[in-house]
């Protein structure tokens, strides 16, 4: 699956397209989250005009074997939430960078989004991860994630 | 320093095949290789196939054996004959379990099936409660155990490996030209237990899968059995749980000889708690710990809880007073600080279809 060029991402694995002229962030899972959880069983999402802090959980989604939370990246306000995949997560197994997203935000303050990482810089993020996995041998049933 | 987990025979052949490995009480194996709802319809559809070689297998010898097994084993040992299956417990002398296992009775010696996680603590345990001339020896090691599950196994097996356990009836093993198979497993289908030495698993293996065997992994086997109610160690039954608790009274002969625990199991023959099957209506998976709630109330806790691919619902087992167990009672289950509604059913949760 290609990762889209022009998204921005996070260390725990959200990605986030930014409408300059809507001023509004469109927040989803990357294709890796969501191969790692595997068989998608639940997701839970706020509400239309919750707030949402840089770094603090926003929501939680759960597979038969592992529950992580969704860690938010931006602060602001959630504006639309994607309504289909509380019944439906084929389009986020599926299409995680399309159809899967999970939130609309109003951010309050632009400028994080320069904290975020490029395509290129999370892709180097998760070579540098797998090779840290290879020298770990304590792998763990609880935490495979 | 830390100690490496042990890897069977099949190992590279998982890691060949794109396992995800996990560490499981001092093993490595695999927990996925496609998915485990993916992997669990196969069993249930077609034909898994699982390493089951981390578990324990303890040889028990000697013109005494059967005496000492009496003692040690729940079930009525001298009704055992040559070529049976029985699942079983070792019990502590309140009545507790130290493990379930299966026992496979033979002419010569006996097979006693265990724990992965238990191995050495049994294995402790059943020699300091030796009696007579029977020895107890561990052949994990030695001897890699492959299983087919799943309503085409047997097909799948003739196919493979070119020998028909067709004739056995389930819970019973026998010798197939130097292969030993027995008709058990833990998924509630029809399946095969093949018993192959160590230098022959991964040709076993390859064949199998050749013929359409599906590879599982410890994913696909823990949703599986929590659908048909099988009792996981650790999770379900352990040293504070009873098998009568667990529901399990029918491998525990109660009016045989004394054995290890019988006299705290007949002064409570009718535990004021009993092993009940819930279902929710979240899609939230109730796991193990968590509390469950009747009229505002707590009533007891989840044991084992998971997503159930066949009935496309959260199911769990719990540990409730004993009139809490009848089906339709309307409880609350706590995952991660919101309630969440669940109702009593009967268990098993799936049962196929006898044909």
């Amino acid at each position: 699956m290609s990762r889209p060029d022009d998204y921005k991402y996070t260390e725990t694995h959200e990605w986030i397209r930014y409408n300059d002229k809507k001023k509004e962030a469109t927040i989803g899972i990357t294709d890796h989250a969501v191969k790692q959880l595997s068989d998608l069983v639940h997701i839970d999402l706020p509400k239309t005009g919750d707030s949402l802090e840089q770094g603090a959980p926003f929501g939680e989604i759960e597979s038969v074997k592992t529950v992580a939370d969704l860690v938010a990246p931006l602060t602001g306000k959630v504006v639309e939430v994607n309504k289909d995949l509380a019944s439906d997560l084929d389009s986020l197994k599926n299409e995680p960078y399309e159809g899967g997203w999970l939130i609309r935000v109003k951010p309050s303050d632009p400028a994080e989004l320069e904290s975020l990482m490029s395509k290129k810089e999370y892709e180097e993020f998760l070579e540098a991860d797998k090779e840290d996995e290879k020298e770990s041998e304590d792998v763990d049933e609880d935490d495979f994630v | 320093m830390t100690p490496k987990p042990h890897r069977t025979p099949l190992h590279d052949v998982h890691v060949r095949r794109g396992a995800r490995m996990v560490d499981f009480h001092g093993w490595e194996m695999p927990i996925q290789y496609r998915g485990i709802v993916e992997e669990h319809a196969a069993v249930r559809n077609g034909a898994g196939l699982f390493d089951l070689s981390h578990m324990g297998r303890l040889r028990v010898r000697g013109r005494d054996r059967r005496a000492f097994l009496q003692r040690v084993l729940t079930i009525d040992v001298d009704r055992l004959s040559p070529g049976r299956c029985r699942y079983a417990f070792l019990l502590t002398e309140k009545g507790t379990v130290v493990d379930d296992l299966i026992v496979y009775a033979g002419a010569e010696d006996d097979l006693l099936v265990v724990n992965a996680s238990n191995r050495e603590k049994d294995l402790a345990w059943l020699r300091e409660h030796r009696s007579g001339d029977a020895t107890v020896e561990d052949e994990t090691f030695e001897v890699a155990l492959l299983a087919p599950q799943g309503p085409r196994s047997l097909e799948t097996v003739r196919k493979a490996l070119g020998l028909d356990p067709g004739g056995l009836g389930y819970y019973s093993f026998g010798d197939f030209g130097g292969v030993p198979v027995s008709r058990t497993g833990y998924t509630g289908e029809d399946g095969f237990e093949v018993f192959v030495p160590a230098a022959r698993a991964a040709e076993t293996w390859e064949r199998l899968v050749a013929a359409g065997a599906v590879p599982a992994g410890l994913g696909a086997r823990d949703t599986l059995r929590t659908e048909a109610a099988m009792p996981l160690y650790g999770n379900d039954i352990d040293d504070t749980t009873t098998p009568l608790e667990a529901g399990l009274d029918f491998a525990v002969a109660l009016d045989k000889p004394d054995f290890i625990g019988r006299d705290a199991l007949r002064a409570d023959p009718r535990p004021a708690r009993r092993l009940a099957g819930l279902v929710l209506e979240s899609r939230r998976i109730a796991r193990h710990g968590y509390e469950v709630f009747h009229a505002g109330s707590k009533a007891g806790a989840v044991t084992s809880g998971t997503w159930s691919p066949t009935l496309e619902k959260s199911i769990a087992l719990a540990y409730l007073p004993r009139e809490l167990r009848k089906p339709g009672q309307e409880v609350e289950v706590d995952v991660r600080g919101r309630r969440e509604k669940a109702r009593t059913v009967k268990l098993p949760f799936y049962r196929r279809e006898k044909t």
